[in-house]
């Protein structure tokens, strides 16, 4: 601190405490004790409040307790002489602002004015209840689905940007650096009633999940949305419960990286915010003139830093805005590790989200017009010229705007440690290699590839062979380990693409089999998995080729591979050894492993059993399976399913039970196409133990799972399993099993 | 021949006011009684009636053949040995308190920090769910007593030291095992004809100290914050100066806070001051001297008269009604002093009596009455005041940091912790640690060598914490006001500022010295600066050093790990052996030493010296006071002196160089 930032804090701590009592008395009478107070979709009732005092306030009576607190939080602003110390003093005050700020956010709910209004606000992907609405808190499904690339490193953290920069073009070209290096960006607050928000609206930044920026609300208060997601990201990965205030904080400071931009005056409140936002560690970087607290302890570096705009070295905003973020990622020791990608467009994860609309669109390859595909394959090292790009064909720029043309993307790798085995795990990547180009979208994998260009980007100079850029440059800096070199072939002409295909197909076919064939007893090796050890320190992955990791984003190829590139990483080998029990998948060397990387919290797994020794979450499961002891079987509820399951809670509730590395019998998070294994729970009776399944998953896998009640010996299984259309309660599910007569009712008693 | 006296404006005025009315003080006396020579150096023998035997010149041993470095070492350990008691009987004696309040009979007093009472319970291993205040108070106090007199084992305290401190010390045989005992031992060995090896005794001397530092003095410091609160910083002022003209002043002078509490809650009964207010007083006004005084500036903001030298000076102002004392460090010659004015000089302990002086025993099962009786006996003397002189001198001081604060005031309720000193001294913004604390010695200038030390330790970047006399002194001379930071280095502003705190803290009395060790195995355990105390960039220092309680404590200083540099002369100055036994041979034990540099700016220097050298060993970046200082409300003077609409936001260029 300093004395005139204590002063500021703690003048606007009292402030805001006062406002939330006298919002509080107004709601008791207005509303009564009993009503109601929900944020959008959370298991976590207000989560700052939970974290830091353990108080479930779920009524407005609740709040009560929430304002003592707060009161003993406060202290008085420190004299002009023979001062008392402040530093303790103005946190708590700033922990009091946050409780009360979610206390007030929690009334307006409860009144129905959050999430706020905003006229012509339309966000790509969002919690808020429409178009017109800003974003209001995050919801626990947004939160759990950037589970795993927060804790993988690819979305380093997140910026709380407050205030208003000092021109539109200044909030533009800030969004634009941080989304270049993938953190999430938070918005909310004003300075004089303009706030970051208009800002990006009238430049026409698209705003919403899809494209990391998350408007949250134009006033100070909503700054405590951001605060919320980082304590539940505590709670959901971390395994901390409410009231373990001190764990949720230091969770944060060494493990979520994020901070806060004051951007533009900073008031009463903002400072007594950023001291709250100081408890979790966050540094705040003003592009104002503010006195600066450099000495480190609560936050890793630097506390306040102060970097006005006109004082940074450059002559655009965006070089200022390149400096200023720059020093913000400092501050908050973020390493971040940027590939330079040589294209005409901004790049980044951030951009993997944005859609290319019909309208703005210049030209598009697959979906109804045309045909793409994508293909990688590996030849010998000499048949590789590293950083060959070839268009072989035509450019498209004798195809009219919004038109439609062929393209085949061949990659041809090499390299002394690349492996056939690892060719659809780079394939896999190209997706995402090319979505994080600015103004590209890219839907789809292999010949059902659909590649969009929009307007923007052509205006830019972006052209086919930049295909060939991206994954040039990402395939060296992700996979350099083993692809030594790269060639890439853009195929428009009609006669090679069409024997290209035809190869590509062959391929295809080749893998499916070959992935179909292999199976948990054709390996000697499973692939441990800890990379969520970063938030969930005790939970442990064992990825065996038929059962893939709970985040559906690493199969046991892709942990071959990662191996490879970084042999003491996260994904090693584990030598099945002597099996305990083979029809359960009990193995001696999977429990050694498991016991040491879990630091003994967890002694044994049976990978085929849900009810006996189960493997742990972390967080980013994408579905949970539970037992419905009435039923005598299952139920599976997706992440994207947020209505209320049988078993009386919702996915957000249940993932409390499920995740932070907690071996539970009977709950079990998993991924998606573990359902469709052959080992899919098979100590317990394997899919025909399904009793209860959200309707997402039959439609977005209807496939798959036919294919899989066949092989169950029941074709019709998936119409007897019941759904959140048909069943939400224990009960419901029963009788429409009886109904339809489902398997589960037969079969030996779970319990 | 004032200015040599002390360096106390308000003591130089009074010395003044002293000679001019042909008072006598321990000043004076100072110059006229020489320090005997023998005796001060340790070279005197005087355990049996075949001596006392000097072994000066061509002496070498004593009748019995004991050497010059066997009877060096047997005074230095009986020193600590009688140190070691005062602070231990003080000790006891709250602990006899907490037990009397928690049985209800303790009349006045309560347990006023309930949290505080947890966390000692959970030190000793005493259970304290579903069970009352009082039962637990009832447990800790019976198990800090027996603390005293345990025969076995190890003083319960010694485990919050850190593991290796408590391997070191049980390997070299230095853990203690009962107050009493360790005591009772080395007087025993300190006999004619038993231990004769300097060494072995020694080590018995340091196994005594850490008696007194991880028992007697934490004991006293514990149960005295369970009783009478945990300090959080408070502001008041310091000097003689706060000693008011128009109200009776009551001066409270000595060491123990059970009686001081409840004088401090007789000060403010209405009917005492309606009371004093009839005889035509404005209020009662309480000011305190030596560590009693600390104990209630800590918890009450009661303004501190001055330290020991100045115990002389206060009355001398003719404007103190009552000088009530209770042990250590009183002056037999305030009696005869006080005969020349109005002031009355009340004993109050059974132990402590003195020739001449009113006794009103305090018994703290009648608290309440017993301060009362002597509120109202102060009140009643105010209409024979005299002529009164109280010098204009007073500093602001904030004081009041128990370690409990200074973790909190490092992160708050929710984040407290000692990371954020840890980083300010392996970033080098703090150059390292010091704890300047001990006495006033008549035979150097009051305060000189306290200032001196602190002023140059600060300007240096060396975060100071103070304990007792060193304490008054620092607020009389304003070092413990926050406006002090000015005159720290750059990177102890910064921090200074960042905190709100002055470069010099205030820690308590000095049994409060347990609080350093605290601090000290905090900031260890936090990791970065060393994994035990001996690692630690610190040191600590006694620059006017004078009773045997220093000794004890600068022992206990050393056997935690601490250099300790003392100021005045040494006591054991005659043996070279024991001289060594104590710097080098200590050090190579348990990592501290102790030992005596007469000028304070060889203390500085080495003190200097030493952190330095820890910092190096630590692998932490050299120290360099041109590094930090550039954040804060200071490099921004010129920002805020423009009223607000005419700030440029956007430039700081504008307003700062550089």
């Amino acid at each position: 601190m300093s004395r005139y930032i204590a002063t500021r804090a703690l003048r606007g701590a009292n402030l805001i405490v006062n406002e939330f009592d006298a919002l509080l008395q107004k709601a008791l009478q207005e509303l009564g004790p009993d009503k109601e107070i929900k944020f959008t979709n959370t298991a976590y009732y207000l989560p700052t409040i939970l974290g830091y005092t353990g108080i479930e306030v779920s009524n407005i009576g609740g709040l009560k307790p929430v304002l003592e607190h707060c009161r003993t939080l406060l202290h008085g602003l420190p004299s002009n002489k023979t001062w008392l110390p402040y530093l303790g003093e103005t946190l708590d005050a700033g922990v009091a602002t946050l409780l009360a700020e979610e206390g007030i956010m929690g009334i307006r709910f409860a009144y129905g004015l959050e999430p706020q209004k905003m006229p012509g606000l339309e966000l790509t992907g969002s919690s808020a209840p429409g178009p017109g609405y800003l974003n209001g808190p995050i919801d626990d499904i947004q939160l759990r689905s950037w589970g795993i690339q927060l804790v993988d490193g690819r979305m380093p953290g997140f910026a709380a940007l407050i205030g208003c920069a000092k021109t539109n073009q200044a909030a533009v070209e800030i969004v634009r650096q941080l989304q270049q290096r993938n953190i999430l960006i938070f918005l909310s607050g004003n300075v004089n009633g303009r706030s970051v928000i208009h800002q990006l609206m009238e430049e026409g930044v698209e705003m919403g999940y899809d494209t990391y920026i998350v408007p949250f609300g134009l006033d100070t208060i909503s700054t405590v949305y951001p605060m919320g997601f980082a304590t539940r990201s505590a709670l959901t990965f971390g395994g901390m419960k409410g009231g373990q205030a001190r764990e949720i904080l230091l969770y944060n400071k060494y493990r979520v990286f994020a901070f806060a931009l004051a951007l533009g005056e900073v008031d009463d409140l903002k400072y007594a915010t950023a001291a709250g936002a100081i408890t979790y560690g966050f540094p705040v970087l003003a592009d104002t003139v503010i006195p600066e607290i450099r000495p480190t302890g609560i936050t890793q570096y630097e506390h306040v830093i102060s970097m006005p705009w006109d004082d940074i070295e450059g002559e655009t905003d965006a070089e200022k805005a390149a400096r200023f973020v720059q020093r913000a990622i400092e501050v908050r020791g973020v390493k971040i590790k940027i590939t330079e990608v040589p294209i005409p467009v901004p790049y980044g994860s951030a951009f993997e989200g944005e859609r290319v609309r019909k309208e703005d669109m210049r030209i598009e390859f697959g979906g109804k017009y045309s045909r793409a595909f994508e293909y990688l394959r590996m030849v010998d090292l000499d048949e590789v010229e590293d950083h060959k790009i070839e268009l072989i064909g035509p450019d498209f720029s004798d195809v009219p705007v919004g038109g439609a043309m062929d393209l085949g993307i061949v990659v041809e790798v090499a390299g002394r440690k690349m492996q056939e085995d690892f060719e659809p795990v780079l394939e896999r990547q190209i997706h995402y290699f090319i979505n994080g180009a600015s103004g590209i979208q890219h839907i789809g994998q292999r010949d059902i590839a659909w590649i969009r260009i929009n307007k923007a980007a052509v205006d830019k100079g972006f052209n086919l062979k930049h295909f060939g850029e991206i994954l040039y440059a990402r395939l060296h800096s992700d996979f350099g380990a083993i692809v030594d070199k790269v060639q890439v072939k853009i195929i428009t002409d009609p006669d090679v693409h069409a024997e290209w295909l035809a190869k590509a197909r062959v391929a295809y076919d080749y893998r499916n089999k070959r992935l179909s064939e292999m199976t948990d007893e054709s390996v000697e090796e499973f692939y441990s998995c800890t990379l969520c050890q970063s938030f969930a320190p005790d939970h442990v992955c064992v990825i065996s080729p038929e059962r893939l990791g709970l985040c559906g984003a690493y199969n046991w190829l892709d942990c071959k591979a990662s191996h490879q590139i970084n042999p003491t990483g996260p994904n090693q080998p584990i030598a099945k050894g002597r099996a305990i029990d083979e029809w359960r998948g009990v193995f001696e060397n999977v429990n050694a492993f498991v016991q040491q990387a879990s630091h003994g919290s967890v002694q044994s797994v049976t990978m085929y059993s849900i009810m006996e020794t189960p493997m742990t979450s972390c967080g980013c499961f994408e579905c949970i399976m539970m037992i419905l002891p009435l039923c005598n079987g299952f139920m599976i509820v997706s992440r994207e399913d947020p209505s209320m399951t049988p078993a009386g809670m919702t996915f957000s509730t249940l993932a409390g039970m499920a995740g932070g590395g907690l071996q539970t019998p009977g709950v079990m998070g998993h991924g998606k196409y573990f359902i469709v294994s052959r080992k899919f729970i098979r100590a317990d009776g394997g899919l025909k133990r399904i009793v209860w399944m959200s309707s997402f998953l039959k439609e977005t896998m209807a496939e798959e799972l036919k294919e899989a009640a066949i092989r169950a010996g029941d074709p019709d299984l998936i119409d007897k399993i019941a759904d959140e259309r048909v069943a939400t309660t224990e009960e419901e599910v029963l009788a429409y099993l009886e109904q339809v007569g489902h398997p589960a009712l037969a079969m030996e008693p779970l319990m | 021949m004032a200015g040599t006296k002390s360096i106390d404006p308000a003591a130089l005025e009074m010395l003044e006011v002293a000679q001019a009315a042909g008072l006598d003080t321990a000043f004076d006396r100072a110059e006229r009684v020489k320090p005997c020579p023998i005796g001060s150096e340790g070279a005197c023998c005087k355990i049996c009636f075949m001596g006392p035997c000097r072994l000066v010149g061509k002496v070498t041993e004593g009748v019995c053949g004991a050497t010059l470095a066997t009877v060096a070492a047997r005074n230095f350990a009986r020193m600590v040995a009688g140190g070691a008691s005062a602070h231990s009987d003080h000790g006891r004696d709250l602990a006899f308190t907490l037990i009397a309040v928690a049985k209800g009979e303790g009349q006045g007093y309560q347990i006023r920090d309930v949290a505080k009472l947890y966390a000692v319970a959970e030190y000793m291993g005493i259970p304290t769910t579903g069970r009352t205040k009082e039962e637990i108070a009832l447990d800790v106090g019976t198990k800090a007593l027996e603390q005293f007199g345990q025969q076995r084992g190890e003083i319960i305290y010694t485990k919050r030291a850190t593991a290796k401190r408590q391997q070191r010390w049980r390997e070299l045989g230095l853990m203690p095992r009962g107050v009493d005992r360790e005591v009772v031992e080395t007087l025993h060995r300190t006999h004619e004809g038993v231990d004769l090896d300097p060494e072995n005794i020694l080590d018995q001397a340091m196994r005594t100290a850490l008696a007194d530092g991880w028992g007697g003095s934490m004991l006293a410091t514990d149960l005295s914050d369970i009783l009478f609160g945990t300090p959080t910083p408070l502001q008041t002022k310091a000097n003689l100066g706060v000693l008011k003209d128009d109200e009776v002043n009551i001066i409270i002078h000595g060491h123990e806070p059970t009686l001081s509490e409840m004088i401090v809650v007789a000060t403010q009964d209405p009917e005492l001051i309606e009371y004093a207010k009839s005889k035509g007083a404005k209020g009662i006004n309480l000011a305190g001297i030596c560590c009693t005084s600390n104990e209630i500036l800590m918890r009450h903001g009661i303004p501190p008269a001055g330290n020991f030298l100045h115990q002389e000076l206060a009355v001398m102002t003719g404007a103190v009604e009552a000088m009530v004392v209770d042990v250590q460090c009183i002056m037999q010659a305030l009696a005869s002093l006080a005969q020349n004015f109005h002031t009355e000089l009340i004993t109050t302990s059974p132990k402590a009596k003195i020739p001449g002086a009113i006794h009103m025993e305090f018994d703290e099962h009648r608290a309440l009455d017993s301060a009362k009786a002597i509120v109202r006996r102060a009140i009643d003397n105010y209409p024979n005041r005299g002529k009164t002189h109280i010098p204009g001198f007073t500093n602001d001081v904030v004081a009041g940091f128990s370690h409990e604060y200074l973790r909190y005031m490092q992160g708050g309720y929710y984040r407290g912790s000692f990371r954020p000193l840890n980083d300010a001294i392996i970033a080098g913004r703090i150059r390292g640690l010091a704890g300047v604390v001990g006495c006033n010695n008549a035979r150097v200038p009051q305060d000189e060598g306290i200032i001196n030390t602190i002023r140059e330790l600060i300007r240096n970047d060396v975060l100071v914490v103070v304990t007792g006399c060193a304490a008054h002194a620092s607020g009389k001379h304003g070092y413990l006001s926050p406006e002090m930071m000015m005159n720290a280095g750059p990177g102890l502003r910064e921090v200074c500022e960042a905190i709100g705190i002055p470069p010099v803290l205030h820690l308590g009395s000095c049994v409060d010295n347990s609080r350093i060790l605290t601090v000290l195995t905090q900031v260890a355990t936090e990791g970065g600066v060393g994994q035990d105390i001996d690692e630690i960039p610190a040191v600590g220092i006694c620059p006017e050093y004078m009773c045997e309680k220093a000794i004890a404590i600068g022992t206990y200083a050393v056997a935690s790990g601490i250099y300790t540099l003392f100021g005045v002369e040494s006591p054991v100055a005659a043996s070279e052996e024991v001289t060594r036994l104590i710097s080098e041979g200590w050090e190579k034990k348990v990592g501290g030493k102790l030992e005596f540099y007469p000028d304070w700016n060889d203390i500085v220097r080495k003190s200097l010296e030493h952190i330095d050298k820890k910092r190096a060993a630590l692998g932490l970046v050299e120290y360099d006071p041109t590094r930090y200082g550039q954040s804060g409300d200071l490099p921004l003077a010129a920002f805020f002196a423009l009223p607000p609409e005419e700030r440029n936001l956007y430039s700081r260029k504008a307003y700062v160089q550089g």
